[in-house]
């Protein structure tokens, strides 16, 4: 277990490194001229050359690499292009928004997903189809403009909830939770359908193999058939799917976050993507990989912890 | 030589899965949709005479009127006509998006899948390292880099997609490339390219099909996501860009979300039904190799029993099942019949057999008497009397108590038999906690007892062992401790030893046998092996088509066989026939 | 015998570990056979003693990392992928597996013309040699275009021993191709196997775990145990009354379809189990 966590540990560290790497040479190498795009069109070739080279682009790509490396490594993404703001300061403000939004999300997604999914393969009848019929529709119709209708209904028609703005939930943990409703529902409809009913097909195929029932031929209590032997079985593949829908939810996010206006990373993104702030761009790509890391490593966790023979892979 | 007659009844060639699929009306309906959604944007121009771009002053915000069919947007545009346009990017991004995912991922999931190695390794790690980004911001990075260049975008997309598609070809070559048609193929002489094009892709297609039509979906929603966000391109229309429009206009003219909106819904739905409906097409085109196929309702008339096959049988019955009919709901609403009309009568202390070839019910009759027969089988009529209980009517809770206490099951497979979740000893302490209400500490001591008396040499560490730990004979025997942990008073083994080899096969035997008579218990034996039935059994019933053929006392089946089925099933047995001898000529005689 | 059809001369195939630092698992520890034109050699053993490592060393499908295979003369222990492409018209094989050996997409004319094809017979020979075959092995020519799931268990059998046949072989390894098959038909197609051999004189090395099915097919027996052979000889001789103790243990482990035979063999070998536990 030990010998497979460090592995695990370390193709995480890779990871990080490989995705650092690949986004920090793209960014360098592709043409065009940063120093035009931030001083626009009316600036001298004089001033171009002197942003250019306050901002380092004179030199060599392996030299500028090296430094953002070292940076990086100590915490340290460098300045914003635009406002000169250390970048790691505007992400300190920036993550715990994205990371309510998301861990309430996937945690929601979880508990929804498994209830839904394994009541789905062992009632059968209607809440089958409901499940089926959800999984489609939630597949189909994109989180903004599910997003952007509940703005609609709930905050502008009826006015129940509010439409936009977030409350850190040390100032109040009440009106954080009130102002995440409407992100959350929006994000997480369509990862709960879909892990819903991947659940789902993982419970009958379980509920189908042979040691079901065998212990049923000795008498084992359904509910512990259920809660102990199937659920069990079935987190192996559920915890997988629920990893990768933690990754799909960190764009998802980015979407979200602009319909309700909610200050997070992903709205940083947008801002710099149209201004072509790369340090930020750069911070924000290699915190999201971190993110993914760290998920994933606790989802292995959960998955040794729950199945012996995974612990052996 | 024998002329082999094909089952009846079977159509021949019912067609590929694609064409099976035709005739789901749920697919067609998807299908139709996604390509009417098609043509309505390829023919935009004959559709509406509004140039997509051309704002006018006058219509800002206008309802839906004869001009406007659908109203116009904040810039004076035409929204009928913005969405037919606006599709077309939607589409042909998709259609950007699919083809570099397929054609990265189908030609290395095909290398690495069959060639493995080190192309393998990198492979795979390469697909961890893209499917760990998440996709929005990588787009976003590129767009920061390159600008708005949304067919490149969606290229990129596509390579963020890849992964997927090179799993999927990978793990669907290797899940193949096991299968001995692969093999046999080899020694046929047939080159590897070959072998990829004809058996390997012709596997993988209908799953990168389903594949597909899940990722035009989900490049159709990224691409609206990116135009929503405002850094795609402002000059085409788009359904993306419309749904901004609508976000900036929501308190205005909050109508304007549901046309883009509901395109994008037809088009991904469409795309994500049709690929529900390929899977199961596919699904429908494998079916269970243990079901009986699209045969008939009833059963081959000529199996009778002959006269004098059935011998009175007196004495104290422990289990008495009478008519036994078992069906199975079929595809077309009918049933299929798979036991009709069995008689079955086990004595206290007895062991009796049950014999008899593949389809002849007799697996179906043991798991009908546990009431655990598979997902659509049912006892249609017929009474399985166990101690003046009707097991066949019983209800849950009641036979829960009898199941694992008074009576007892031995499965085939061992190993599939264990839950690889959960240690050999919590399985085993589960039910006897249960069923004697023991303590923990009690029932330990109970199971540690039972795993010593079942032959295994270090009952503690097999307690602590996970299935994946023991050895195939180890967990038959760790069953069979299971089977008999809470004294039962009637075992039904079914084919307890037909997955073992023969050493430990005989093992087993002996240590069912002296179980049997330190217990008492009544014994239900299914198997198709007349030397296990010569071994331990006191009775024998034959089974053959799902009807009793002959039942009658081991000395009296295996010395006067009265039904020819029996007579031939002995007659097939090879432990008695001669050997072949040398070869006396080596000259080929042609 | 002079001279062997094949020649199998002490033999290792080894499998890497399924870990980087793990050894390798030796399957086979340096074994040698022969079979003689139209000859049987039946290959006895439990699971993991090495017998269809064997018969895939043979066919190629198996690494083999000493001693050599000679076939007609020939070293073909590391024969090339296109010598291999060859000898495929010289040796053949039917596999335990009648499900997953036939492809379930292709008809069972398809699934013929393969090794014709790739062999380079013009379509029309192929076909005429197709219903020749299917009637060779007892399936009704309308069997051409129908798909595998449309046959029983020994029906596809049949079908891939028509496959096997397809090139006329000279060798064709058998690797328990009747263990899958309920008992009646087990005796049709062993009966089937004989009779082709005797029309066309091709050579069988036929791997099984029974000890009956392989006394009733085979000239001489060779009985392996961990990746070793530890009796080699007369089929009668192994297979009635074998002179290693453990083609004996074997012998006697396998019940015997009649009540009164039964209890004696079970006696025996409680006696001889317990002769083998002191004598030690």
């Amino acid at each position: 277990m030990l010998l497979f966590l460090t592995r695990r540990l370390a193709s995480g560290v890779v990871l990080i490194f490989a995705a650092a790497t690949l986004t920090f040479l793209l960014m360098s190498l592709s043409g065009g001229n940063p120093a035009r795009n931030i001083l626009g069109e009316g600036a001298t070739e004089a001033q171009v050359a002197a942003k250019a080279a306050e901002l380092g682009l004179d030199r060599p790509v392996w030299e500028r690499y090296g430094d953002w490396l070292a940076g990086a490594l100590h915490g340290d993404f460098g300045r914003s292009w635009f406002t000169g703001e250390p970048v790691m300061t505007t992400i300190a403000t920036r993550l715990p928004v994205s990371l309510s939004l998301v861990s309430v999300a996937i945690l929601v997604t979880a508990v929804l997903a498994i209830v839904l999914g394994m009541a789905a393969a062992v009632r059968r009848g209607w809440i089958d189809r409901f499940v089926q019929i959800f999984a489609v529709i939630g597949f189909a119709l994109p989180n903004f403009w599910v997003a952007l209708v509940l703005v609609t209904v709930f905050a502008v028609t009826l006015r129940l909830l509010p439409a936009t703005g977030y409350t850190p939930i040390a100032t109040d943990p009440g009106k954080w939770a009130v102002g995440l409703v409407l992100p959350v529902i929006a994000l997480a409809i369509g990862t709960i359908a879909s892990t819903a009913q991947q659940v789902r097909g993982a419970t009958i195929d379980i509920l189908e193999r042979d040691f079901v029932r065998t212990l049923r031929a000795r008498g084992v209590r359904p509910s512990s058939l259920l809660f102990r032997h199937v659920l069990r079985n079935a987190a192996g593949p559920a915890l997988t799917v629920l990893s990768l829908q933690f990754i799909g939810l960190l764009s998802g996010a980015i979407v979200i976050e602009k319909v309700f206006a909610l200050p997070g990373l992903g709205s940083m993104a947008v801002t710099a993507t149209t201004q072509g702030d790369l340090p930020q761009i750069l911070a924000i790509v290699v915190v999201m990989v971190l993110l993914v890391v760290v998920v994933n490593l606790i989802i292995d966790i959960l998955a040794g912890w729950l199945n012996p023979k995974a612990r052996v892979a | 030589m024998t002329t082999m007659i094909v089952a009846a009844g079977v159509k021949p060639r019912r067609g590929g899965p694609l064409r099976r699929m035709l005739r789901d009306p749920m697919a067609v309906v998807s299908i139709t949709v996604f390509l009417l959604i098609v043509l309505l944007c390829v023919a935009a121009p004959l559709l509406t005479s509004w140039d997509p771009t051309r704002a006018e002053l006058a219509a800002v915000l206008a309802p839906p009127s004869a001009e406007h069919w659908l109203g116009a947007d904040s810039a004076g545009r035409d929204i009928f006509s913005r969405l037919l346009y606006g599709g077309r990017t939607s589409l042909l991004g998709a259609l950007v998006t699919l083809l570099v995912a397929l054609g990265i991922g189908i030609p290395t999931g095909l290398i690495a899948g069959y060639y493995q190695r080190w192309f393998d390794s990198i492979g795979s790690w390469s697909a961890n390292l893209l499917m760990s980004m998440p996709s929005l911001i990588v787009l976003l990075a590129v767009i920061s880099v390159v600008g708005p260049q949304m067919y490149l975008v969606m290229a990129v997309f596509g390579v963020l997609l890849s992964p997927g598609v090179f799993r999927l070809t990978r793990s669907g070559v290797i899940a193949v490339r096991k299968e001995l048609f692969i093999d046999a193929a080899k020694v046929s002489g047939v080159n590897d390219a070959r072998i990829i094009g004809r058996h390997v892709l012709g596997v993988v297609q209908a799953p990168l099909v389903i594949q597909a039509s899940m990722m035009a979906g989900l490049a159709v929603v990224i691409q609206a996501g990116l135009d929503f966000l405002g850094v795609g391109d402002s000059t085409t229309p788009s359904w993306g860009q419309m749904l901004n429009e609508a976000f900036q206009n929501i308190y205005a003219a909050p109508m304007m979300l549901i046309w883009p909106g509901v395109m994008i819904g037809l088009t991904v739905g469409a795309l994500s039904l049709f690929g529900a409906a390929l899977r199961d097409a596919v699904q429908d085109a494998q079916p269970a190799r243990t079901r009986r196929g699209d045969g008939g309702v009833t059963l081959p008339p000529q199996v009778e029993a002959a006269p004098g096959a059935v011998r009175p049988d007196l004495g104290e019955a422990l289990l008495t099942v009478a008519g036994l009919k078992i069906g199975y709901a079929a595809a077309g609403g009918g049933t299929t019949v798979v036991v009709d009309g069995v008689d079955l009568r086990i004595r206290r202390g007895e062991v009796h057999g049950v014999v008899g070839e593949s389809g002849s019910g007799k697996t179906q009759t043991a798991l009908a008497i546990l009431g655990l027969l598979p997902r659509g089988g049912e006892v249609r009529s017929g009474t399985i009397g166990f101690d003046g209980a009707d097991l066949a009517t019983l209800g849950r809770a009641a036979r829960g108590a009898l199941l694992g206490g008074r009576i007892g099951y031995i499965p085939q497979e061992p190993m599939s038999n264990l839950d690889p979740t959960f240690t050999v000893g919590f399985q085993l302490v589960e039910p006897i906690r249960r069923h004697l209400g023991l303590s923990r500490a009690a029932a330990r001591t109970r199971a540690l007892e039972l795993l010593d008396r079942v032959g295994i040499v270090d009952p503690r560490r097999t307690f602590g062992a996970y299935p994946h730990e023991i050895s195939g004979g180890m967990a038959q025997r760790v069953l069979i401790a299971g089977a008999v942990s809470c004294d039962p008073e009637l075992l039904i083994a079914d084919e307890p030893t037909t997955a073992l080899d023969v050493s430990v096969q005989a093992e087993v035997l002996d240590l069912l046998r002296s179980l049997q008579q330190e217990r008492a218990m009544g014994v239900m034996l299914v198997t198709h092996n007349f030397g296990v039935v010569a071994d331990l059994c006191d009775r024998v019933t034959v089974m053959q088509h799902g009807r009793v053929v002959e039942h009658g006392s081991v000395e009296e089946i295996f010395e006067s066989p009265a039904h020819p089925y029996t007579r031939m099933l002995l007659d097939s047995t090879l432990e008695d026939a001669p050997p072949r001898g040398p070869l006396v000529t080596p000259e080929v005689r042609s | 015998m002079s001279e062997s059809l094949l020649r199998v001369d002490d033999v290792v195939v080894d499998f890497p570990g399924k870990r980087w630092f793990a050894k390798p698992f030796r399957a086979l520890k340096g074994v040698s056979i022969d079979i003689a034109a139209g000859e049987t050699l039946g290959l006895v053993g439990e699971s993991g003693s090495g017998k269809t490592t064997l018969g895939r060393a043979v066919l190629g499908l198996a690494p083999v990392a000493a001693g050599s295979v000679r076939f007609d003369g020939e070293d073909i222990t590391h024969a090339g992928a296109r010598r291999r492409r060859e000898l495929s018209r010289d040796i053949q094989v039917v596999f335990q597996d009648p499900y997953s050996s036939l492809n379930p997409s292709m008809t069972i004319g398809a699934i013929l013309a393969e090794p014709l094809t790739a062999a380079g017979v013009a379509r029309s020979t192929a076909r005429d040699r197709i219903r020749e075959l299917l009637d060779q092995v007892g399936l009704p020519g309308d069997a051409i275009d129908r798909l595998p799931r449309h046959f029983s268990g020994g029906q596809r059998q049949r079908v891939a021993i028509a496959r096997a046949l397809a090139l006329h072989p000279k060798l064709i390894v058998c690797d328990e191709p009747v263990s899958a098959l309920d008992l009646s038909t087990q005796a049709r197609v062993l009966d089937l196997l004989i009779d082709i051999q005797e029309r066309s004189g091709v050579a069988y090395l036929f791997v099984s775990h029974d000890l009956s099915v392989v006394r009733h097919i085979s000239h001489r027996v060779a009985v392996m145990l961990h990746g070793e052979i530890v009796e080699y000889g007369d089929g009668a001789q192994v297979t009635s009354d074998p002179a290693h103790p453990y083609t004996r243990r074997l012998l006697m482990a396998a019940p015997v379809p009649d009540p009164g035979r039964q209890a004696v063999r079970r006696q025996e070998r409680a006696a001889f189990l317990a002769t083998e536990v002191t004598g030690e």
